[in-house]
């Protein structure tokens, strides 16, 4: 029992150090908030209203053209902010794996994986600010959400589900090399990977091959569960398929983050 | 200094360690008794840094016992780490936080209970002359200020033993001095065992109680300070005559340890205290010697080395290109 009361106390720990080090360089923070926000800007004023047009009734909306397109697009920017802010993520891990005082935290009797859980911690919190930041130009701009209190509290829970999953997957990465150049590219994937989803359009105005992968790759489920929650179109499975993704993910990426974190460090 | 026998606080038998068909450590015996300072001496890439990363449970052993404060450092390294603190080469602080965010985020790790964190905080910073720079991030310290702190983190927890991975290099001369009256007061105050590592024969013999000198991956020799120089063979005096009639007139009174007929140098066993130079300098007067240069060769780690190993160790250690001439001659 008690390992687990230093384990919880030991990341608490790690946290108050996480959230001094986003306090005091907030330069991540700004990239991982202000590049979505930028894409957002870009795809409603740029693309949308030729998307809006273009794609017309299949966006669900009666309105079509950009003020529909707005709706549509929200979700997707807020999955591409759960990637940048993995991103920026990954580049602090890889920072600090470098640094003395983290081979100090190995030589200390402390919860060893607290080092991580701090990390992952502090970047839950660093998204949901992100987001928070996202969805307030989104609504600046004529974002409608439909979604009730009950509708908002599931968003809260699904994001943080799905950052929580990313996250650890994006902790593994920055280990995966010594280089913190490559950690932080790593990740990009999953960037692009909400474009080819369902993310910017509909999937079925995709080619037969890249409407496959796009339908069966995790941010899909992840846009439409959180597309219905606040806008109400129909989620279907896509719910229990966003959760079995997550916590795929979630276990894989912990696993594979602790045991790298555990390799004997070279030199 | 008072040595606790009963139990050694670090125990090493047989241990190896390679990377690849690299092998860094090669057999390794240590056994350092509780209370004590011990000294691991070697140049660069003998080994001395894999040495205290085994020893702190960095990494792990391919062969060999290690045990710290009574536990296996394979089988109990969570024992171990409770028991030990490690102040590397490298500084082993977070500079994006203050030095006394550093220390309560030391207190915080160690669980130190409460109302106790500030207190620890205060003292350390007070103790290791950081309250001025407590508030400014550690990214803005000196050399010397980062050991400090370095330090006084590693205390936090009040370790039992103590590894302090080469604790003054790259350090000012004043700042070195500093640490030493540090480290000796650990031992005094505080009963705590010490591995340090260094490359300086000085720091060595300043603090340690007992030496092993490293060379290779092997342990060439261990003993006291006094042990060891004895082996080195002490220091030596040299003197350099302006003309051939002075030094072969010189090299007919004097005991002469070896000499080099070119340069007209001539040594002398002594250790270069004022006593055994007041003879000399005497001798010499009472003889009408003029001496053209006399110079006091105290043993360093070249000499250490190359008595141990025959080798001499590719490291200039402060000696000037005149004397250079006249050492390089003499079988030492």
């Amino acid at each position: 029992m008690s390992t687990v009361t230093h384990a919880v106390t030991d990341s608490a720990t790690m946290l108050r150090r996480q959230l001094r080090h986003m306090l005091r360089y907030p330069v991540l923070i700004l990239t991982a908030a202000g590049v979505p926000a930028i894409f957002l800007l870009l795809f409603v004023y740029v693309l949308g209203g030729a998307i809006g047009s273009g794609l017309g009734g299949s966006l669900g909306g009666s309105a079509g053209g950009r003020a529909a397109y707005v709706n549509y697009v929200v979700p997707g920017i807020v999955l591409m902010t759960v990637a940048t802010s993995a991103q920026s993520t990954a580049i602090s891990v890889a920072t600090d794996l470098t640094t003395g005082v983290v081979t100090r935290f190995r030589t200390m009797a402390i919860a060893r994986v607290s080092v991580l859980t701090g990390h992952v911690l502090g970047s839950l919190i660093q998204t949901m600010l992100s987001i928070s930041f996202v969805t307030g130009v989104a609504l600046l701009i004529g974002f409608e959400p439909t979604a009730d209190l009950g509708g908002w509290l599931g968003v809260v829970g699904v994001l943080a589900m799905i950052t929580f999953a990313v996250t650890w997957l994006c902790v593994a990465l920055a280990m995966v090399t010594d280089n913190v150049a490559t950690a932080s590219n790593l990740p990009m994937p999953l960037m692009i990977l909400p474009m080819v989803g369902s993310g910017l359009v509909p999937t079925d105005s995709m080619p037969a091959w890249l409407r496959w992968f796009a339908e069966y790759q995790p941010f899909t489920p992840f846009i439409e569960t959180l597309r219905g929650l606040l806008t109400g179109t129909p989620i279907g499975d896509s719910a229990i398929l966003a959760v079995g993704w997550c916590a795929a993910i979630t276990l894989g990426g912990y696993l594979w983050a602790r045991r790298l974190y555990n390799r004997e460090p070279t030199g | 200094m008072t040595a606790n026998h009963r139990q050694p606080a670090v125990a090493a038998t047989a241990v190896r360690k390679a990377y690849g068909d690299h092998v860094v450590l090669d057999g390794i015996d240590l056994d350092i008794p509780a209370g004590s300072v011990f000294a691991l001496l070697g140049p660069n890439g003998s080994g001395k840094t894999t040495m205290v990363r085994l020893l702190s449970t960095l990494i792990r052993a391919d062969a060999g016992d290690l045990r710290v404060a009574g536990h296996d450092v394979a089988r109990e390294p969570d024992a171990v780490r409770a028991a030990i603190g490690v102040t590397g080469q490298f500084s082993a602080v977070d500079h994006l936080l203050t030095g006394a965010e550093n220390l309560l985020l030391m207190a915080d790790l160690n669980r130190l209970p409460r109302k106790e964190r500030r207190r620890c905080v205060a003292e350390l910073l007070e103790r290791f002359e950081l309250v001025d720079a407590a508030g400014k991030p550690a990214s803005t310290y000196s050399g010397g200020m980062l050991r400090r702190l370095d330090l006084a983190m590693t205390l936090v927890g009040r370790p039992r033993v103590i590894f302090l991975d080469e604790p003054t290099t790259g350090l000012d001369p004043r700042s070195r001095r500093t640490m030493w009256e540090i480290i000796r007061g650990l031992v005094a105050d505080e009963g705590v065992t010490i591995l340090l590592t260094t490359q300086y024969l000085d720091e060595a013999d300043q603090l340690a109680d007992r030496i092993a000198v490293l060379y290779q991956g092997k342990l060439v020799a261990t003993g006291t300070p006094e042990e060891l120089k004895r082996q080195v063979g002490g220091g030596h005096i040299t003197l350099r005559f302006a003309d051939q009639r002075g030094y072969e007139h010189a090299a007919g009174v004097l005991e002469v340890v070896s000499r080099n007929d070119a340069a007209f140098t001539l040594q002398v066993a002594g250790q270069g205290d004022v006593r055994s130079l007041r003879a000399l300098l005497d001798r010499l007067d009472r003889a009408s010697l003029a001496v053209e240069e006399l110079r006091v060769h105290t043993p360093d780690l070249d000499d250490v080395f190359f008595a141990l190993t025959g080798n001499p160790v590719g490291t200039p250690l402060g000696k000037s290109v005149s004397s250079s001439v006249a050492e390089q001659e003499p079988a030492r």
